[in-house]
């Protein structure tokens, strides 16, 4: 069953009308970056055109237009997240800097030698590396809980690793690879009881389903605009109001103070203290358009239709002989990681590409998983709003395709 | 006497154009990676690998009488294939031929963009890798007494 009217959503799609070798492009690597619909580019494009102004700086009109406009989608990110306050909302250059804004400005007041750092098998280089550099300053460690086979975690062994040294859990709310969504507001529930602030790594969640940070009961959720239709070089860090206000500066800079003396600075509260430097203006403008556009999709929609194609997908490709997926979780999301027995991803993915299929071949930024996983790297079909069966379908010739030239 | 270096990547432009598709290509790539020579396992070493390849590139090379002779493996087959040709361009030549001629023949396979975007592949680390032995074997060879 059509949850909503694909074709009209495709049309939407300028880089859906281009051909690649000669193919119509069957673009399945969605989980790296979404394509962008003309209502995002012309929000963009128009406000450089026609409404071009720096933010919180002008006493001219268009200043002051545009800062009205920008704090606008602070609120639209504020609804579509369901967060309290606007001031909860920082922008920041992705999700990569969100963590890595949290974990120097948390994480360098609050971790003392001897703490932890609570992260899955499951996480994305981001959520590993911001925290190790972090615990190596300072001397704590990072600890891991662990996955079973199915690509779910181990939640027996989630309260075995909480303590009271545990002061800060950062997972994934969707698997980058495996596709699973986590129980994140278990998790962060029994981290909150041994006093632990938890952060969520929504990079790959927040564009495909319902995302309410209230009821995951997190401390921070972190997303990337380019990943959710929107333009790139812009994220969003959420984070409670009461945590973010405990927190220090972490890059300092026009705009994110009140006084500057030679000797002193006093800093705005957030969520302009986190926001120095003149920030991505027109790419917030454009994701304001972006998440005009999912919520007028319909979140559960979106999710319905991802959900099918990742049922039907799954279906299909295990029909591909030698075809193993990685990642079996109930109600996984539209990624879906394999590998053929006796091919190289390398080679999948090159003569995917030859036929116009555009596949991720790597290890997707997560080489501890790779190696849970015991594989070196892996091929990823992921899916977006504009996916089809047809592609799919498209995906599973292509793939007999390849058996037959490598085989 | 072998043909030049150059000689030879016409010699495989004109042969990779006189297969009509792509997937032929592909396949005849792939046979020729499958034809090298078995990569000594000895070798197989973290310091022989070719960084700034998406796929696992080991590479080896020894001088004799002034010529540089390569091996090399890959875990993908086509790029095994594509070490096959760099091999049968550039092995056994001497130090000056191998620094002095560039590789011509990457563009001129018709084998899509993405092979000729040779930093995906490795393809142009590879080929950077054989040039930094031959110069590094000629340099040696200098500071022989004699």
């Amino acid at each position: 069953m059509e949850t909503f009217d694909i074709e009209r959503v495709r049309a939407e799609f300028p880089m859906l009308g281009h051909s690649s070798r000669g193919y119509p492009l069957v673009f399945l690597d969605s989980a790296a970056t979404s394509l962008k619909p003309r209502v995002v580019i012309e929000a963009e494009s128009d406000f450089y055109a026609r409404e071009y102004g720096t933010v919180r700086r002008g006493i001219y009109g268009l200043s002051q237009a545009a800062t009205s406009r920008y704090e606008g989608v602070r609120e639209k990110v504020r609804a579509f997240l369901n967060a309290r306050e606007t001031s909860e909302i920082v922008f920041t250059r992705g999700t990569t800097e969100a963590i890595n804004l949290v974990a120097n400005s948390l994480g360098r007041t609050i971790l003392k030698a001897g703490d932890q750092v609570l992260v899955t098998a499951m996480e994305h280089h981001a959520n590993i590396v911001s925290w190790q550099l972090v615990c190596k300053a300072v001397g704590a460690t990072l600890s891991v809980l662990p996955i079973d086979d199915s690509g779910q975690l181990v939640m027996s062994e989630l309260d075995r690793l909480l303590s009271p040294r545990v002061k800060i859990v950062a997972l994934a709310h969707m698997s980058n690879v495996l596709g699973t969504v986590n129980p994140v507001a278990v998790v962060a529930a029994r981290a909150h009881a041994v006093g632990a602030k938890v952060l969520v790594d929504g990079a790959q969640s927040a564009a495909h389903m319902p995302v309410d940070v209230q009821a995951l009961g997190c401390d921070f959720f972190v997303c990337s605009s380019h990943k959710m239709c929107g333009p790139s070089g812009v994220g969003v860090l959420y984070g409670r109001r009461e945590v973010l206000e405990s927190m220090p500066p972490w890059q300092g800079g026009g705009d994110m103070i009140v006084t500057v003396t030679f000797e002193e600075t006093t800093f705005e509260a957030p969520p302009y203290r986190f926001e120095a430097g003149t920030p991505p203006i027109a790419q917030v403008m454009g994701f304001g358009a972006a998440l005009d556009f999912l919520e007028q999709l319909g979140r559960p929609a979106l999710a319905a239709h991802e959900r099918m194609l990742t049922e039907y997908a799954t279906g299909v490709l295990q029909e591909v002989p030698g075809l193993r997926i990685f990642g079996s979780a109930p109600g996984k999301g539209g990624i879906i990681a394999f590998v053929i027995d006796g091919m190289s991803p390398y080679d999948i993915g090159t003569l995917l590409d030859e036929q116009g299929i555009a596949v991720r071949v790597g290890h997707h930024c997560a080489q501890p998983l790779m190696k849970r996983l015991g594989v070196a790297s892996t091929v990823r079909a992921s899916f977006g709003v504009y996916s089809t069966r047809a592609e799919v379908d498209v995906l599973v010739e292509g793939l007999h395709k390849v058996r037959g030239i490598l085989s | 006497m072998t043909a030049s270096i150059a000689d030879k990547q016409a010699a495989l432009i004109a042969r990779f154009n006189a297969i009509p598709s792509w997937e032929d290509r592909y396949r005849e790539i792939i046979r020729m990676g499958r034809d090298l020579p078995a990569f000594p396992e000895e070798h197989r070493l973290d310091k022989n690998k070719v960084k700034g390849c998406q796929s696992q590139v080991w590479m080896h090379a020894r001088p004799e009488s002034g010529r540089v002779h390569y091996e090399a493996d890959s875990d993908a087959a086509i790029v095994k294939g594509l070490i096959s040709l760099v091999l049968e361009v550039y092995s056994g030549h001497t130090f000056d031929e191998i620094i002095a001629t560039p590789a011509t023949f990457v563009d001129g396979l018709g084998l899509g963009q993405h092979l000729s975007q040779s930093r995906a592949n490795g393809l142009s680390a590879m080929l950077k890798q054989v040039k930094l032995y031959a110069l590094a074997f000629k340099a040696m060879a200098n500071k022989q007494p004699l």
